[in-house]
């Protein structure tokens, strides 16, 4: 059975793999894209009729191949059109073109694709588009509504990232262990990228910006299943499933920000958390930790813990201070600030964020934070002038409405006491 | 006799699809389940984490832990433990005792996600 959805799967799993071979190949990103896009189109009428092939990436690399060659062909010469049955009639050919391409190759190719979206010169954003296009094989459409931003300008956006990448020098033989380990850091930093760029949406388009998270969860396991002992691709694909699987308990029924302590833990995915768990107890074996697998495994602990007071504040307090020697930061020492007021309280957490005060100036979370800690002292006016910088500073309307949330309490606790609320 | 039914399919496609579409083949698949487990025929039933979950312990002398499921083609699938461990690493010791009992081949080990276990009429 041939139906369309399962065609439609097939394509979008198979996209990866057939792009970057396509790519090794023509060296080219447009025409590797454009193989790729004739062959899903012969696909669509030869899979039907035929059934689906053993290896459909293999297929689709070599009809792309061929259909590309008898262009490039054709506008040299004015030949006559090839049969259609002659492209895609590649019983043998499929076979033998499958034992070549063996999976290290692929391996490799994806990596490429992968790496080539998170080339330097382009903004974070545009990384992203770029991957989400060409590698993932969300339409513009798609993207530019996960972005918020108009069809038009997310065209452009990604044909200009597109043309900053062709002008770029990618290196198309078979990596060394060095380059590959560079290139494998760089698409995971971008797959985070990816994943954040969905996980931070306020309560008002967190829907439409979810799909973002998935995607990144399916790049990483995609990467996983590459490169199977790589401890901090474990602990990437560990922390994105971890934090993903509380998406239905982040936001109230109005699209405000539920805080981790206030969420109701019932509503968390168990599927996910289990994988993610599974997937630390992999990485651990390795004893060779990582960013990933620290800020994974901080997430475990959230996810571990029944009741906001079973969580083991003080193992974060522990694992944040292993991760600020690793990458120093001062979000991850607020971070960590927020763990120490729960183990030894809010003077000694202020303490710790008052000297990241000049670098963090621009920061919602660290005056969010700041402002909580001075209001559990009772420097009610201090916290009052943190949580109004934090409202200017807000990325979402979310972030807004819960600092306001903060502000409203301290003005009741600030009233005189007779006219205290009760 | 008793068979077991072992299901393939392709991780990526049934991984991806919505907890909605999830819930509704679960609910079908719950409809047959019940019918056999009320004629007392219906034994454990496990649903396995994805295979990037899974550890492989070569039953080599001495015996070789590798990163992901078993890939090779030229052993064939001879039976299946379900044991309960706190972790990974006490998955791994039990499964080379089995292994020093029974030396050869090889044995995946994947996380269980979800576990029925059933009732055989004896």
């Amino acid at each position: 059975m041939t139906d369309a959805a399962w065609i439609d799967g097939a394509l979008t799993s198979a996209r990866p793999q057939a792009v970057g071979a396509l790519l090794r190949y023509f060296r080219d990103l447009d025409t590797a894209e454009e193989a790729f896009q004739n062959a899903c189109l012969r696909a669509l009428k030869s899979w039907p009729q035929n059934g689906p092939p053993r290896d459909p990436a293999a297929w689709l690399i070599m009809v792309g191949r061929n259909v590309a060659i008898d262009d490039i062909r054709r506008s040299r010469r004015q030949e006559p059109l090839p049969e259609d049955e002659a492209i895609s009639d590649l019983d043998d050919a499929e076979e033998q073109l499958a034992e070549r391409l063996d999976g290290s190759h692929y391996r490799d190719d994806i990596l490429r694709l992968l790496f080539i979206c998170c080339h330097p010169d382009l903004p974070a954003t545009q990384q992203i588009a770029l991957a989400l296009r060409i590698v993932s094989g969300l339409t513009v459409k798609q993207i530019a509504r996960a972005f918020l931003v108009s069809e038009a300008a997310m065209e452009q956006r990604i044909t200009r990232a597109k043309a900053r990448v062709a002008g770029a020098d990618v290196a198309f033989e078979t990596p060394g262990a060095a380059e590959r380990s560079e290139r494998l850091a760089a698409v995971a930093a971008m797959i985070y990228l990816i994943f954040n760029e969905g996980y931070s949406a306020g309560g008002d388009t967190a829907e439409v910006r979810a799909p973002l998270c998935e995607e990144a969860i399916r790049l990483a396991r995609l990467l996983l299943r590459l490169f199977q002992s790589e401890p901090e691709i474990m602990g990437l694909t560990a922390l994105l499933l971890l934090q993903h699987a509380r998406t239905a308990a982040r936001f109230d029924a109005a699209g405000a920000l539920v805080l981790l302590d206030d969420q109701d833990r019932s509503l968390w995915n168990q599927k996910m958390i289990a994988e993610g768990l599974a997937l630390i107890d992999k990485a651990v074996r390795h004893r060779q930790s990582g960013p990933y697998q620290i800020q994974a495994a901080v997430a475990a602990l959230h996810a571990r813990a029944a009741k906001p007071e079973d969580t083991d504040w003080a193992q974060i307090d522990l694992l944040y201070g292993a991760l600020e020697i690793m990458q120093p930061s001062p979000v991850v020492t607020l971070n960590r600030a927020v763990a120490v007021s729960k183990v030894r309280g809010a003077q000694a957490a202020l303490d710790m964020v008052e000297p990241l005060g000049e670098r963090l100036s621009n920061y919602f979370h660290f005056f969010g934070v700041r402002g909580a800690f001075l209001m559990q002292l009772g420097r009610n006016e201090e916290a009052r002038i943190a949580f109004d910088r934090a409202i200017a500073l807000a990325n979402t309307s979310a972030e807004a409405a819960h600092i306001r949330m903060h502000l409203d309490r301290l003005m009741r606790d600030s009233a005189p006491h007779g006219a205290k609320a009760k | 006799m008793l068979y077991a039914i072992l299901c393939y399919n392709d991780e990526d496609s049934v991984g991806s699809w919505t907890r909605e579409q999830d819930a509704a083949v679960m609910k079908k698949l719950a409809v047959v389940q019940d019918g056999l487990t009320k004629q007392g025929r219906l034994g454990p039933v496990a649903r396995l984490l994805p295979t990037t979950s899974a550890t492989t312990l070569r039953k080599d002398d001495p015996p070789v832990v590798l990163d992901g499921p078993y890939a090779e083609t030229k052993e064939q699938l001879l039976g299946f433990y379900i044991v309960d461990c706190k972790d990974l690493d006490a998955a791994l010791d039990v499964a080379r005792d089995l292994g020093a009992a029974n030396p050869g081949g090889a044995y995946e080990i994947r996380p269980v996600g979800l576990f029925q276990p059933g009732a055989i009429a004896k």
